[in-house]
C-alpha cells in the first residue's frame, strides 16, 4: 500500500479542467429557480440519486463522475445517503408505477428549498420505455422538475456542465 | 426416466425454431423435463410465457455439460400448467412471474405470491387477460418469521447508495442476519409488451436498455436470436468486433466492481484506483466506437459502428497500461489483512446451490460450477481464440472477487488476441424483413453470466421476445449468502454479486 500511496504523491493529479457551464441548462434554470433560495443554499448542494426505473446506464455515468477525472466534490457538490440532507434530486429513469409512489415520498421527505433533475432521456419523457403499462412517464408527469440533462446515458462531462450550472446560476 | 433429448424427440417439433430444438409437448412431457431439472440431470435455463390462444408456457434446459439444450413448450387451454418450482426451487421466481404477468397459473405452486407486481398497475396480468385491477389489493405477505428477539430491517426501493431500486426485508437477531427476502420489480419496465410488434430495430434498441451495464452482451444475446431465427449469415469481422466490444464491457464492470467491493469494505483507495481503470475503458470504447457504454453498437446482422481507423493503437495503449497498474492493485488487495478479513469467509454460496440454480457468471465460478457461455456453447470467434475459464470453490465474497481479477487477465488476453486477428470485410449484413420468419434462441456471456434471448419474428417484426438476466439464477443464492452474517456484511456481498435490478424487473 505504501508504494501505491507514494506514487500518489509523486504522479500529478488526473483531474481535468472543468467544463464550462451548459447554457441550456442555465437558460432553464434561470426561469424556475428562486434566487432566494440559491443564496441560501450557496455553491454547496447536497445530491440525493433516485433511481426511478431506468436501465442502470445513467447510474454508471453518474458514478463515474465521482472518479479521479472528473471529481464532483471540488465543484461543492456530494452525494448523500437520505433525502433528509438533500438540497437536489437527481433522478432517472422512466419513473416505472412501481417506483411512483416512492419517488413522490422521497420527494415530500426532501426539505424545501430543493431542485429536481432529471437525467437521461427516459427520465425526460419515458424515452423508448413511453407508453408501456408499466410506466407513468417521464420525472416531470411525478415531481415538478427543475432541470434536464439529456442523453442516453448522458457522458459525465454532460452531467458535470449540467451540475455546474446549478451552482453557478446565480 | 426420459433424458432432455428423448423428451425433445417425443414432443411435435417446431420446424422454424432454431439453431436448438423447440417442441410442443403433452403434460407428461412437460412433467418429465420438470423432473430432469428436479434431479439435477438438466439445468434450467429460461421460463417464460406467452398470451394467445391457448396461452403457452415454455421451459428451456440443457443437460448438464451444455451438450443438448431444448425449449419445451406447453399449451395452457385451461390458463393452468404444472409447478416447476414446486419440484425444482430455481423456477419460482420465474412462474410467479409468468402467473402476475400472463395470467397463467403454476398448478401446485409452493409460492403463489405475485412478482414483479407491487400492485401499482392498472391492470392485472397485463400481458395476458389484461383484467382491470380491483382495489383496494391485497398486502403483500412477507415470509412469517418466529423466534425470540428478532427484529425486522426493511430497506429499499430507494437505498443509500446511487444504485437500483429493489427492497430488501432482514430479519435479525442482534447483529446476525436471520433471514433476508427480496422483493423485486420495482424497475419493471414492461419491455416484452414493448416488444411485441417492434420492428427489429426497435426491439433490438430496447434488448440493449434491459440492464444498461450489460448493453453489448444483450445486443449480442438478442442479435444471435433474431439471426437463428432467419438463418442470417453474420460477416466475420462483425463477430470479432463484438467480442472486443464485450470484453471491453467485461473489463469496465470488473474494474469498476472489484474497487467497490473493497469500497464497501471501506477501504476506498481501491475504490479510486480501479475507477480510474474503468475509466479508461469506457474512454478507449468511446474512442473505438463512439459511445462509452456501446449502447446499440451491436445490431442484429453485424454491427453498427466499425473500429474506428485509431482503434488499435488507442486499446494496445490502454492494454500496456493495464497490465502496468492492475497486477499492484492485485497486490495491495492481496496483501492487505483488514480487508481479506472482511472478504474471506464472507457471503458464502453453496457449491451445491449454485449446481441446482446453475449460477451463471462468476457467482458460480466462484463455487465451483464451470460453466461459462463463451466455452461450452461456443458462438464465434470465442472458438478461435485462446482463454481459460477461472473456477473457484470457496464461494466467499473473496473467491468472486479473485474470479474477476483472473477474468479481467483472461479479457486483457482475449482483447489482445481480437487486435491480432481481426480479419477485413463488412461489419455488418442487410436482413431482408419482407416475408423474413423464424423463431430463434440466442446466449451471450456477459459480464454477469450468462443471457438468454428467445425471438420469435413474423415479417420482419418481433412477435414474441423473451431476454432472461442471468440474475433471475443470482438474486436467490444471495438470500441464502448472507444467512448468519452480520447485517453490515451485507452491502460486501451483495456487491460481490452485483445483480441487475433492471435486467431482472424487465
Amino acid at each position: 500500500m505504501r508504494r501505491t500511496l507514494l506514487e500518489s504523491l509523486t504522479r500529478g493529479p488526473l483531474t481535468e479542467t472543468p467544463p464550462t457551464a451548459d447554457d441550456a441548462a442555465l437558460a432553464e434554470l434561470a426561469a424556475s429557480l428562486e434566487r432566494a433560495a440559491r443564496r441560501r443554499l450557496g455553491r454547496s448542494l447536497s445530491i440525493r440519486e433516485v433511481d426511478a426505473g431506468s436501465c442502470n446506464g445513467c447510474e454508471l455515468e453518474i458514478h463515474a463522475i465521482n472518479n479521479a477525472f472528473y471529481d464532483i466534490e471540488r465543484f461543492g457538490l456530494r452525494f448523500v445517503a437520505s433525502p433528509r440532507h438533500a438540497d437536489v434530486l437527481l433522478v432517472t429513469g422512466p419513473v416505472t408505477k412501481n417506483m411512483r409512489e416512492a419517488l413522490e415520498r422521497t420527494y415530500r421527505a426532501t426539505p424545501d428549498p430543493k431542485w429536481v433533475v432529471a437525467l437521461g432521456d427516459c427520465a425526460l419523457d419515458g424515452g423508448i420505455f413511453a407508453g408501456s403499462y408499466a410506466v407513468a412517464g417521464g420525472v416531470a408527469d411525478v415531481v415538478p422538475v427543475d432541470l434536464h440533462i439529456r442523453g442516453c446515458p448522458p457522458a459525465p462531462i454532460a452531467i458535470l456542465k449540467g451540475l455546474i450550472a446549478l451552482v453557478q446560476a446565480q | 426416466m426420459a433424458s432432455l433429448r428423448e423428451i425433445a424427440a417425443q414432443g411435435r417439433r417446431i420446424e422454424a425454431h432454431r439453431p436448438w430444438p423447440r417442441v410442443v409437448v403433452t403434460e407428461d412431457g412437460w412433467r418429465a423435463a420438470v423432473s430432469e431439472l428436479a434431479a439435477g440431470r438438466a439445468t434450467l435455463l429460461g421460463l417464460w410465457g406467452e398470451s394467445g390462444t391457448p396461452g403457452l408456457v415454455h421451459l428451456a434446459a440443457m443437460t448438464r455439460n451444455g451438450a443438448d439444450i431444448a425449449v419445451v413448450t406447453l399449451e395452457c387451454p385451461l390458463q393452468t400448467f404444472p409447478s416447476v418450482g414446486a419440484p425444482h426451487p430455481p423456477a419460482i421466481r420465474l412462474e410467479r412471474a409468468i402467473h402476475s404477468l400472463y395470467g397463467l397459473e403454476p398448478v401446485g405452486a409452493s409460492d403463489a405470491r405475485p412478482w414483479l407486481d407491487l400492485g401499482f398497475w392498472d391492470v392485472e396480468f397485463p400481458l395476458g387477460t389484461r383484467l382491470p385491477a380491483v382495489d383496494p389489493r391485497p398486502a403483500y405477505d412477507f415470509l412469517p418469521v418466529e423466534g425470540e428477539s428478532l427484529h425486522r430491517i426493511p430497506v429499499g426501493p430507494v437505498h443509500a447508495g446511487i444504485i437500483e431500486p429493489g427492497h430488501f426485508r432482514f430479519t435479525c437477531s442482534g447483529e446476525t442476519v436471520v433471514r433476508l427476502e427480496q422483493r423485486l420489480g420495482y424497475a419493471h419496465k414492461g419491455i416484452e409488451g414493448l416488444m411485441a410488434g417492434a420492428d427489429i430495430e426497435r426491439a433490438a434498441r430496447l434488448a440493449a436498455r434491459t440492464s444498461g451495464d450489460s448493453t453489448v452482451a444483450y445486443g449480442i444475446a438478442f442479435a444471435h436470436a433474431v439471426e437463428a431465427a432467419l438463418d442470417v449469415e453474420v460477416p466475420v469481422r462483425a463477430r470479432y468486433l463484438r467480442a472486443l466490444m464485450a470484453e471491453l464491457e467485461r473489463l469496465a464492470n470488473h474494474f469498476g466492481d472489484i474497487g467497490a467491493i473493497c469500497n464497501d469494505a471501506s477501504f476506498a483507495i481501491m475504490h479510486a484506483h480501479c475507477g480510474i481503470l474503468r475509466e479508461q475503458v469506457l474512454r478507449a470504447a468511446d474512442a473505438c466506437f463512439g459511445h462509452r457504454l456501446m449502447m446499440d453498437c451491436v445490431v442484429p446482422g453485424g454491427v453498427a459502428t466499425d473500429l474506428h481507423a485509431d482503434g488499435p493503437p488507442i486499446l494496445q495503449a490502454a492494454l500496456k497500461m493495464f497490465r502496468q497498474r492492475f497486477p499492484l492493485l492485485v497486490q495491495l488487495y492481496d496483501n492487505t489483512a483488514s480487508l481479506q478479513d472482511r472478504t474471506a469467509s464472507t457471503g458464502i454460496v453453496r457449491s451445491d446451490y449454485a449446481e441446482t440454480f446453475g449460477a451463471p457468471g462468476f457467482v458460480g465460478r466462484a463455487s465451483g460450477r464451470d460453466f461459462d457461455a463463451r466455452k461450452a456453447l461456443p458462438y464465434a470467434p470465442y472458438d478461435e481464440l485462446h482463454f481459460t475459464v477461472p473456477v473457484l470453490t470457496a464461494g466467499d465474497v473473496n473467491a468472486r472477487v479473485w474470479i474477476r481479477i483472473h477474468e479481467v487477465e483472461q479479457s486483457l488476453a482475449l482483447i489482445e488476441q481480437i487486435i491480432a486477428r481481426l480479419p477485413g470485410g463488412p461489419a455488418v449484413t442487410a436482413i431482408d424483413r419482407r416475408g423474413s420468419t423464424g423463431e430463434g434462441l440466442g446466449f451471450a456471456e456477459g459480464f454477469r453470466g450468462d443471457v438468454l434471448a428467445a425471438a420469435r419474428i413474423e415479417d420482419g417484426r418481433v412477435i414474441r421476445c423473451h431476454l432472461r438476466d442471468p440474475s433471475w439464477f443470482q438474486w436467490p443464492l444471495l438470500e441464502a449468502a448472507i444467512e448468519g452474517n452480520i447485517v453490515a456484511d451485507f452491502p460486501l456481498c451483495n456487491k460481490s454479486f452485483n445483480c441487475s435490478y433492471s435486467g431482472h424487473d424487465i
